[in-house]
């Protein structure tokens, strides 16, 4: 391999490319894709449930299909789509912003990816295969235990696989930002959105492991009669919410803090001003990751746990809105004085300041517990998490998607295009979720297959299906925009918003080797300091020399295809002992890779330093 | 900057709109007109924290607009570069006190509710009613009372119940918006709650917790009435003679149907605790049939033909054996004349 072979070539050879790459910026496509296929996925089941909930007692889907439809729903957001299309921004960006060649293990960097895809698919292959899993996505036992289709084994299997991938990434994010950060690159120097992606990583440390246990403790339950959760033979049920939560509390701050990474490059940007109160926003950040860990039990007050467990989460919950109020007012201040120009990328940004702010205000009076017995499992949470989830989370990813397009893809999304979609989706989203807090006051639970005839539910479900439809509107605009881009986008200098950060130092999209040398660091926002001083661009911080790079490899797609074979073998050999052969065909394609990966030395090649001499400038 | 701020106003102005249209929601079922304990508690805070949360969007809204327009960038400043203030310690510990202020005011009342709403010390003196949850119905057992009744709950106004709630299979979760907040129904152990009505109603409830296919169909009724009413209700229940004949000969067909299809192998009529289907001691007075259908001779019919289309996934289903429509007729008619008491949904209001 050399720069020879990233020329242009055939169709298979591009798709053997990708299917082998290690390179952190194909990799983040890769994501993009997967997350991309999966968020429309979800976006569709989104819609059957809103057409189903258009009239009272409406039969559009019947009641078990309505239940697999939420549930998938939920699962295939978080898991599938809202984190996948971070770790895809994560991946094309922090590198670059730290000044890094790639990630720490490019190898792992590829299995994370593949494991996340391959449980993906398994996941939903349970649609084609007698059901989709149909007890929430929080799979509360013992109705999960209980469920008669596979659409529970598939979601363990599948969440257990992707999870695997999660956690991975979450590693070799953390690895690559403590020991490759450019020359001068301090931690207190370091862009927001890296900083995100660091204290995001370590929330994945610490939280999958629950889930990970979880899940193994539901699979044994499932398919080798263990009874944890099992409460006629001395198990308990009300432990799963515990692990489910012990993950899937911090699992929220694993999505939002990176959207808020994203929110604090955008909008100092294009507000032409630094980033107000950089140590605060550093600090909250942390802090708030730091309290995700201990809320959990805000999701179970209605659980019986007692009046002081029910207090002491309270109150710890809302400390939480302090340092979220922080960063709130610190963007303001950002802009505060700036020079702000409104493109896609800012409106996204801006769109999310009120937005997000109504979903953390219901968030504070959600951990009121004595009001939450009122709101819990009724429409008004549903609003609320959709009020920081999609407020939040969709936004960034939206924000950062059209901030950083040049960057990964070499065009420029289409701004009229882009501005018709976020007002679409912006309009769509407030008129989807803003009644559904007062239909939860009303009475209207959640996870609600039909409301009854004539009890004052029918006006805000009409609205809120309405909402949806313009969402979806959006969405597709969004992909028409992407289209109308790769064939007649505009093509981006290096630097095109007049950026602060280190990926505006270098072209877009960037050459495989990123940093011909790697820069010289001088302070928070590098590239912006070079440019004051009238430079314009990064001193270099060591001689051009030879590059060292890592050979792609199939070896990850092997493994996590392995782990996907045996995942059905796990599924299915409690119908059958002969499905036990796919476990072990599937296993040994996982372990014979991993062999092969232990025993074969690949030291990667290098690129000398006359052909980075040749590469023009 | 206008256009931005008018589609702004529009998108609330509409769900305004449809608020007000729609009103607080529907009488004895919505949470924002409460009518019992539990939900006025639940209201202040709701109030309180609702009062605190517009201020701070207020704030923050404000100074985001005014930001906006005042210094988006102009024409003819396009080479303009602001001052790079690095940020403020005065104006950041503003930011993040005030917030500490406003969590504390919210913070104290609701510990306070906490407690008072798990008080547990007086209840050996009030009302306890056994509660349990099923796929997808309610057993109410007034254990002092010796009294057995299904789907709808009498209780007297005025006066703390103690729900001692335990769920038969997988989690549900009790709510009754008008008169309290909501408490999960857990298989494993014995969670309680009180509940106090401040006037007459049939109050709707719901179960909140997914519990399967026909999570969303059940509903059951809280039915408060005043305390000499109440006081007769449990009387003539107790008084419930099970064998007894009824007038009629459809009807006593009907009874002759029941025990030769073994319906009371699960059912009971009068105060068997045993029983592991829905009681149907009152089932004439019952509001509703299968939780949500209209109390009518047609629906009962329909439902002992095919439960499966009007419950999917109950555990009646196939249970029995297949019915003609003139046991099912019969059967109907005698069950819609079980009505022991003179105290009915009427008596409060319905």
């Amino acid at each position: 391999m050399s720069i020879a072979a990233a020329q242009k070539k055939g169709f298979g050879a591009f798709l053997w490319d990708y299917l082998t790459t290690v390179d952190h910026k194909k990799i983040a496509h890769l994501y993009l894709i997967g997350g991309g296929f999966f968020f429309i996925l979800g976006g569709l089941e989104a819609m059957f449930i809103r057409i189903q909930l258009i009239a009272p007692e409406n039969d559009f889907i019947s009641a078990g299909l309505y239940n697999e439809m939420f549930t998938m729903h939920g699962t295939t957001m978080i898991f599938l789509a809202a984190m996948p299309l971070l770790l895809g921004l994560m991946n094309a960006v922090m590198p670059l912003q730290i000044g890094a060649r790639d990630v720490a293990f490019p190898f792992l960097n590829s299995l994370g990816f593949w494991l996340f895809m391959f449980g993906g698919i398994l996941l939903n292959c349970s649609w084609f295969l007698g059901g989709a899993p149909d007890s929430g996505w929080t799979a509360y036992t013992p109705l999960s235990v209980e469920s008669p289709t596979h659409g529970i084994d598939f979601y363990v299997l599948g969440l257990q696989i992707s999870g695997a991938g999660t956690l991975i990434g979450g590693i070799n994010f953390l690895v690559t930002i403590v020991t490759m950060r450019a020359p001068g690159m301090t931690y207190m120097r370091m862009p927001l959105f890296s900083w995100t992606t660091f204290v995001t990583s370590t929330l994945i440390l610490f939280a999958f492991p629950a889930l990970t246990v979880g899940l193994f403790l539901l699979m044994f339950d499932r398919m080798f009669g263990s009874a944890f959760f099992n409460v006629a033979l001395g198990g308990n049920s009300v432990i799963w919410q515990h692990l489910f939560w012990i993950f899937g509390h911090p699992e929220v701050y694993i999505l939002i803090l990176p959207a808020f990474g994203v929110f604090s490059e955008v909008i100092p940007t294009f507000s032409k001003k630094r980033l107000f109160g950089y140590t605060a926003m550093v600090f909250a950040t942390i802090l708030i990751a730091f309290l995700g860990f201990m809320v959990w039990a805000h999701h179970m007050f209605t659980v019986g746990l007692g009046p002081v467990a029910n207090a002491i989460f309270a109150i710890a919950t809302m400390a939480i809105a302090v340092p979220t109020g922080i960063k709130i007012f610190n963007w303001l201040a950002t802009m505060w004085g700036g020079s702000i120009t409104i493109n896609s990328a800012m409106l996204w940004a801006l769109g999310f300041i009120p937005s997000f702010t109504i979903g953390g205000m219901t968030g504070v009076m959600l951990a009121s517990a004595v009001a939450d017995y009122q709101y819990h499992d009724s429409y008004f949470v549903v609003a609320h998490f959709h009020y920081v989830i999609v407020g939040g989370v969709v936004f960034g990813i939206f924000a950062g998607l059209h901030y950083w397009w040049p960057k990964m893809f070499g065009r420029i999304l289409n701004e009229k295009l882009g501005k018709i979609g976020f007002w679409l989706f912006f309009i769509g989203f407030h008129l989807t979720f803003f009644i559904q807090h007062f239909l939860g006051l009303m009475g209207m639970p959640r996870r609600y297959w039909v409301f009854l005839e004539d009890q004052g539910l029918d006006t805000g479900n009409f609205i809120s299906t309405i909402g949806t439809f313009l969402m979806a509107i959006a969405a597709t605009i969004f992909l028409i925009n992407i289209i109308y881009t790769a064939v007649k986008g505009e093509k981006p200098a290096g630097d095109p918003y007049d950026g602060r950060t280190l990926e505006w130092a270098i072209p877009s999209p960037p050459p495989y080797y990123n940093f011909k040398q790697l820069p010289l660091v001088r302070g928070l926002d590098p590239l912006w300091i070079e440019k004051m001083d009238g430079k314009g661009k990064m001193t270099p911080a060591e001689p051009l020399g030879d590059v060292h790079m890592p050979n792609g490899s199939i070896l990850p797609f092997a493994m996590s295809l392995g782990f996907f074979v045996a995942g059905f073998g796990f599924i299915y050999q409690t119908d059958h002992q002969a499905w036990n052969l796919a476990i072990f065909v599937g296993m040994g394609i996982a372990l014979g890779s991993m062999l092969i990966r232990s025993l074969k030395d690949d030291h990667g090649y290098h690129i000398s330093k006359e052909e980075l001499e040749r590469e023009a400038d | 900057m206008k256009g931005w701020m008018g589609k702004f106003k529009f998108v609330f102005l509409l769900s305004f709109l449809a608020i007000i249209l729609a009103g607080c929601g529907r009488e004895n079922l919505t949470a924002l007109v409460p009518k019992g304990y539990g939900a006025e508690s639940s209201m202040n805070l709701i109030v309180l924290s609702t009062v605190i949360m517009t201020f701070v969007f207020i704030v923050v809204l404000s100074v985001y607009l005014i930001a906006i327009v005042r210094f988006r960038k102009k024409k003819g400043q396009e080479n303009y570069i602001p001052k790079q203030v690095e940020g403020s310690k005065k104006l950041e510990t503003i930011w993040t006190v005030i917030p500490i202020i406003l969590v504390l005011i919210l913070a104290v009342p609701t510990v306070a509710a906490t407690f008072d709403l798990a008080d547990e010390s007086g209840k050996s003196d009030h009302i306890n009613v056994d509660v349990t949850g099923n796929q997808y119905w309610w057993h109410f057992s007034y254990a002092d009372e010796e009294v057995q009744t299904s789907q709808d709950l009498y209780i007297p106004t005025g006066e703390k119940v103690y729900l001692n709630m335990k769920s038969s299979d997988v989690i549900h979760s009790l709510w009754v918006p008008s008169i309290s907040g909501k408490m999960d129904v857990n298989p494993e152990n014995e969670n309680t709650m009180y509940i106090e009505a401040n006037e007459e109603g049939v109050y709707w409830g719901k179960c909140a917790e997914l519990c399967g296919p026909s999570h969303s169909l059940m509903d059951f009724k809280v039915i408060a009435v005043s305390p000499e009413e109440y006081e007769q209700w449990v009387a003539d229940m107790q008084s419930v003679d099970p064998e007894e004949k009824p007038q009629d000969a459809v009807a006593q067909d009907g009874k002759a149907a029941m025990e030769a299809n073994n319906c009371l192998n699960c059912h009971a009529i009068g105060s068997s605790p045993n029983a592991v289907g829905p009681n149907l001691t009152n089932f004439g007075d019952r509001t509703k049939i299968a939780g949500y259908l209209e109390t009518n001779k047609q629906n009962l019919v329909d439902w002992l033909l095919d439960p499966e289309s009007i419950k999917p996934g109950n555990l009646m289903t196939g249970k029995y054996p297949e019915l003609s429509e003139e046991e099912a007729d019969s059967i109907a008619e005698y069950l819609l004349q079980l009505k022991p008491s003179e105290i009915t949904p009427e008596s409060a209001g319905n």
